[in-house]
């Protein structure tokens, strides 16, 4: 199911703004998304990221009257094309959000919430598909007893985990998550960064990072946004290291920011 | 100081709420408690109402409640969810929200004309239980849909967003998450609305009210007998009429009211326990 090194999501010359008369919030953007890496996006607030990452769901059809420029190609596939099947573009684009919000439903109902939208009926296969998806979210063992508890019931650090597992029950391509470990404590966010480094092999990872040091610990690839700008594009490695430009420089040194 | 004096006059005010209602239902209890009987609930009117029960009449406004709830209930929902959850912001909208608006300022009677009108006499249905009940669902239907509205609205929009990416179409996000969490202050605004439909005298009066009919309804198309009504025709039209039966007459029209509220606040609470997020 995986292309190795292939360019999963493409990004051309993208210009985003909410509405006709404000600021865009993303300025003429380019940026390839490879498969099976966890490609970090960076910056400061208010810089675009959050946006950046609704575009590639097209979750931001949700709020109306903005406007939109250039292309998001999915494996070479426009998805902003008409006729274009958007349902099917989430369940192929999940996303993880930054205060994770269970549905007023058991756990086990949150996990299988998705495959029963999908037109799973069959207990069995939906047990099946709920004990998978919260295994590769590192959450079986914990929530094995506690599957028809209220969700709301969990802490803070297995909710997110749950919504995790609750994005993967919908079997997707990719994986967009907007700041997963915002109101966690150092040791779940360990656990929640471990078990991305884990599920990059299945799935290509898009990652809104909670810090600078957090997107350098996690990245394979990393892409700074400053106001709407993408400043520079690299490997992890070269980005944290020998950054390019010197606002990217300056930001990772914690001069601004 | 000035501290105290606000919390003084603000709690009088909120306890001046309270007498008026208890100084009504005191009084309507004690002068009518001696007329309600098993017999009274149960019975046929006799001699020219003077005597026997009010049967016919308890079951024609349970009947009624259920029709106005059947002709308001899927229509003042629809309307809800629509103008909630897909109206766009234009003229139509508008025109529709205004028409609403006006709709829940018409006055009762005019209510009833308008059922006579359309109702009874265009659309051949004549004095009915039909006829009375989709009345009383038109006045009705301005309560169901705002307040159905509002519950619709105070749904997070986030467990609106978690949904549709997981892959839910509007419908689903509207059907699986939006309407169970809405239901519980639905639910109150329809009782709300039919509590107002079941005390109201002028909209089945040309409808479907009968005068004095001893015997129960065996169709939709039957007149029946009402309580508002009924009260209103012991209390003015029929001379000699025993006080105690006229209190006790509207003694059974509280009750079924109240029994009504007391089942919203029942239905709410249960759902609002069993939905935690």
């Amino acid at each position: 199911m995986s292309r190795t090194n292939g360019i999963k999501i493409e990004i051309q010359k993208l210009t985003f703004s909410y509405s006709d008369s404000r600021e865009p919030v993303l300025k003429n953007v380019n940026l390839q998304i490879h498969a099976n890496e966890i490609t970090v996006l960076f910056g400061p607030g208010m810089g675009g990221k959050s946006t950046l990452l609704r575009l590639l769901n097209r979750l931001s059809d949700l709020v109306e009257g903005n406007r939109m420029e250039g292309r998001i190609l999915l494996d070479g596939q426009d998805i902003y094309a008409p006729g274009l099947d958007v349902i099917e573009l989430r369940r192929r684009v999940g996303m993880v959000f930054a205060v994770p919000i269970p549905l007023p439903d058991t756990v086990w109902g949150n996990v299988a919430y998705g495959p029963k939208l999908m037109g799973i009926r069959k207990k069995s296969q939906l047990d099946e598909i709920v004990e998978k998806s919260l295994r590769a979210a590192a959450f079986w063992e914990e929530s094995e007893d506690r599957l028809n508890e209220p969700a709301a019931a969990l802490s803070g650090g297995q909710k997110q985990r749950l919504c995790l597992a609750r994005t993967l029950a919908l079997k997707p391509e990719v994986i967009l998550l907007d700041n997963p470990t915002s109101g966690l404590d150092p040791l779940s966010t360990a656990k929640v960064e471990d078990t991305l480094q884990r599920m990059k092999r299945d799935y290509t990872i898009v990652l809104v990072p909670h810090s600078v040091q957090q997107a350098a610990r996690a990245a394979d690839r990393a892409a700074f946004l400053l106001n709407g700008e993408l400043v520079e594009v690299g490997s992890a490695d070269q980005i944290f290291t020998r950054p390019r430009n010197q606002r990217t420089e300056a930001y990772i040194t914690g001069r601004f920011g | 100081m000035s501290e105290k004096v606000a919390f003084a006059v603000l709690t009088l005010a909120a306890i001046s709420v309270v007498v008026p209602i208890l100084l009504v239902l005191g009084y309507i209890v004690v002068r009518g408690i001696s007329a309600i009987s098993w017999d009274f609930i149960t019975a046929m009117p006799r001699s020219g109402m003077r005597e026997g029960g009010v049967l016919p009449a308890v079951v024609g406004t349970v009947v009624l409640t259920f029709g106005t709830a059947i002709a308001a209930l899927p229509l003042g929902v629809g309307a809800a969810i629509y103008l909630a959850e897909y109206a766009p912001d234009n003229w139509l909208t508008r025109a529709i929200r205004l028409a609403i608006i006006n709709l829940a300022g018409i006055p009762s009677v005019v209510y009833g004309l308008f059922g006579l009108g359309l109702f009874v006499l265009a659309m051949g249905m004549g004095t009915s239980i039909v006829a009375g009940s989709l009345t009383l669902g038109l006045m009705t239907l301005p309560i169901i849909i705002s307040t159905a509205e509002e519950a619709i609205l105070s749904v997070p929009q986030s467990f609106r967003v978690v949904s549709v990416s997981l892959g839910g179409t509007r419908w689903q996000t509207i059907r699986y998450q939006v309407l169970p969490q809405a239901l519980p202050g639905i639910l109150t605004g329809v009782i709300l609305g039919l509590e107002r439909a079941v005390g109201e005298t002028a909209p089945i009066l040309f409808t479907v009210a009968a005068f004095y009919l001893p015997r129960l309804p065996t169709s939709i198309f039957d007149q029946t007998m009402a309580l508002p009504y009924h009260l209103y025709v012991i209390s003015t039209q029929v001379p000699g009429m025993p006080v105690n039966v006229q209190f006790g007459t509207a003694l059974v029209l509280l009750a079924l009211v109240l029994s009504m509220n007391i089942v919203a606040t029942v239905v709410r609470s249960r759902f609002r326990r069993r939905r935690q997020w």
